[in-house]
């Protein structure tokens, strides 16, 4: 078989450069079972959730064509906007890791700093832990009666408030462990941008007198453009994402859940807990107009930062 | 005037380095900073050593103790009496190693034959798969949660595992890898007979290794580490992974602090331990994939 079927290709592939070559029906057989597997899990679906978004389920099965419906119910529902403000909030606050990381990783490639692969690992251990692991010490962190963070703020004469069950405090709990869980990956990313930056240029800085601070500005700071961009499409992708952390630290009893819901937290509720597909399904398809939204607005964003 | 430029140059490089060796002191401003900083990043780890080891006594007090007065080992041990922990942790390694095996498979397959193989429609299905990587998750959650209730594969293994064994994102890691490699060496062995399955097999996979090892990392620790799906798909707690398990240890009947803590040690601890032994591979592989 395998010498018959190149033949076939010879009469329709005449050997005209290099890369032209009597592949038959190997490349099928080698994208095959993948494309079949994202055909029936992704692609499938994603046609069929475009379509659950116009339906309405029945009680005992089978599905009514209602148009727009879940979208005038789901864009009328205040808590949908609350998920949004929440979600853009979290976004916000983790976004902050960036500036964070630019300077650590400005710290940590300072030449012949010691430990440096040290602090690395260290830095970075946040982000391979299990979100539902990490949560729950968070959760006890977060203690209004008990928790070590407001003991450290009790000595300093600040009363906090009970972090997990008020709702904006919640949406600020969680997105604190954001933060520290994502500051790793940046600073990662950034210490490879660091290394792109040549250092002929701290060098001839220095000889003109430049002050570290000055050079950090000047030098550091630009030059890391590309990544900074990057780290920031990338967070507010993940950002639009929360789900892991809230659902974790929240808990599923917490009396503030209905105010400090996620958008994806308010479509897992609406298809999985209230078990009403056509209005998750709706939801769903908001996210992807959201998110593919804030991506354009980032690119576009980007190719002014990055070149001015 | 180059010869010149050479001699000014020659003394200030060694300015530069007896400056930075003068400038010492300024590194322990740096250490202070990022060893403060590491601290923080730390202490959720340490304190959920600490609490692992403290009664429920000592979690619960409102002044923190900030080492147990006895260390209670006996909590590792509750989490195996009281929890269905060594079922979850079970399956949580048979989903993982399922998965990462397959996406190795197919995503390298797939991944070899859309950079170097020339076929009908392929710009049409590279497109096609790649522009999941757009979507967000929930697109298609729905719709891949009612196919496996159709396949009566709820509350199984099978369920668990399903989607996770395809990945748009690894077909594109491998396609960007196999797109930078040298047509030489593939040249040479097809004249000397070699069929695609074998250039594939034997030339291209072994230089290949480096980014099969980042897809092998990232999708242990997408897998071990997700929690939606599990939750999606199965409602019995014997039969889910540590990621979802975990999480609905703490719906509020259980208050036994210590137990969960030494419970979520344990269910971080093998990725824990794989990143400090790979961290060079981990950190390297994850920056330039992240880039490209």
């Amino acid at each position: 078989m395998s010498e018959a079927l190149p033949a076939r290709g010879a009469g329709r592939e005449p050997a005209r450069g290099r890369r032209v070559r009597r592949d038959g029906a190997w490349p099928w057989l080698f994208v095959a079972p993948l494309t079949l597997g994202v055909a029936v899990f992704y692609l499938w679906p994603i046609a069929q959730t475009a379509w659950y978004s116009l339906t309405t389920f029945g009680v005992f099965g089978g599905t009514t064509f209602t148009g727009l419906g879940n979208y005038a119910e789901i864009l009328g529902d205040p808590t949908l906007y609350r998920s949004l403000v929440n979600t853009l909030l979290y976004t916000a606050i983790v976004l902050l890791n960036i500036p964070i990381a630019v300077c650590l990783a400005s710290l940590l490639n300072l030449p012949g700093l010691r430990f440096a692969a040290f602090y690395r690992v260290l830095y970075f251990l946040p982000y391979v832990a299990m979100p539902t692991a990490v949560a729950m010490v968070w959760r006890i962190i977060f203690n209004g009666d008990f928790g070590v963070l407001n003991w450290a703020l009790g000595l300093v004469g600040i009363e906090g408030p009970y972090w997990i069950s008020t709702p904006w405090a919640s949406i600020v709990a969680v997105a604190v462990v954001g933060l520290w869980s994502s500051l790793g990956f940046s600073l990662i990313v950034l210490s490879a941008g660091l290394k792109n930056v040549p250092p002929e240029l701290y060098e001839a800085a220095q000889l003109d007198g430049a002050s570290r601070s000055r050079q950090f500005r000047s030098i550091t700071v630009p030059l890391l453009a590309p990544s900074t961009s990057f780290l920031a499409v990338v967070t507010v992708i993940a950002g639009f994402q929360l789900f892991d952390l809230l659902y974790a630290v929240l808990g599923t009893t917490n009396p503030a859940l209905p105010k400090s819901l996620s958008l994806v937290y308010y479509f897992y509720r609406a298809g999985f807990v209230d078990n009403d597909k056509g209005v998750a399904a709706a939801t769903a398809m908001v996210i992807l107009v959201l998110v593919g939204l804030a991506t354009a607005v980032q690119f576009r964003l980007q190719r002014r930062w990055v070149r001015g | 005037m180059v010869e010149q430029l050479d001699r000014v140059a020659a003394p200030t490089r060694r300015d530069l380095a007896k400056a930075q060796r003068r400038r010492g002191g300024s590194h322990v401003v740096a250490h202070l900073v990022l060893g403060a900083g590491a601290l923080v990043m730390a202490f959720p780890f340490l304190w959920q050593v600490v609490m692992s080891l403290s009664t429920n006594a000592e979690v619960q007090s409102v002044t923190p103790s900030f080492w147990p007065a006895h260390p209670q080992w006996g909590n590792y041990a509750a989490v195996f009496e009281r929890l269905p922990f060594l079922e979850q942790f079970r399956t949580s390694v048979v989903i993982t190693v399922v998965r990462v095996l397959a996406q190795i498979l197919f995503c390298t397959a797939a991944g070899y034959a859309f950079a170097r193989m020339r076929f009908r429609g392929r710009p049409v299905l590279l497109a096609a798969v790649l522009s999941i990587l757009m979507v967000p998750s929930q697109v298609y959650l729905l719709s891949q949660y009612q196919i496996v209730a159709d396949l009566g594969l709820l509350d199984s293994l099978g369920g668990l595992v399903l989607p996770g064994l395809f990945s748009a994102f690894g077909t594109f890691l491998m396609r960007t890898a196999f797109l930078g490699m040298p047509d030489e060496l593939e040249e040479a062995a097809r004249l000397d007979g070699a069929n695609p399955f074998q250039v594939f097999w034997r030339v291209m996979l072994p230089l290949a290794r480096p980014t099969i090892s980042v897809l092998a990392i990232t999708s242990t620790l997408w897998s071990w580490n997700e929690l939606l799906w599990p939750l999606v798909v199965s409602t019995y707690a014997e039969r889910m992974p540590l990621s979802a398990g975990l999480a609905t240890l703490i719906s509020d009947r259980t208050t036994d602090y210590p137990v969960v803590m030494a419970a979520s040690l344990l269910a971080t601890a093998p990725v824990l331990v794989l990143f400090v032994v790979l961290q060079r591979r981990v950190i390297d592989g994850l920056a330039s994939s992240g880039l490209k």
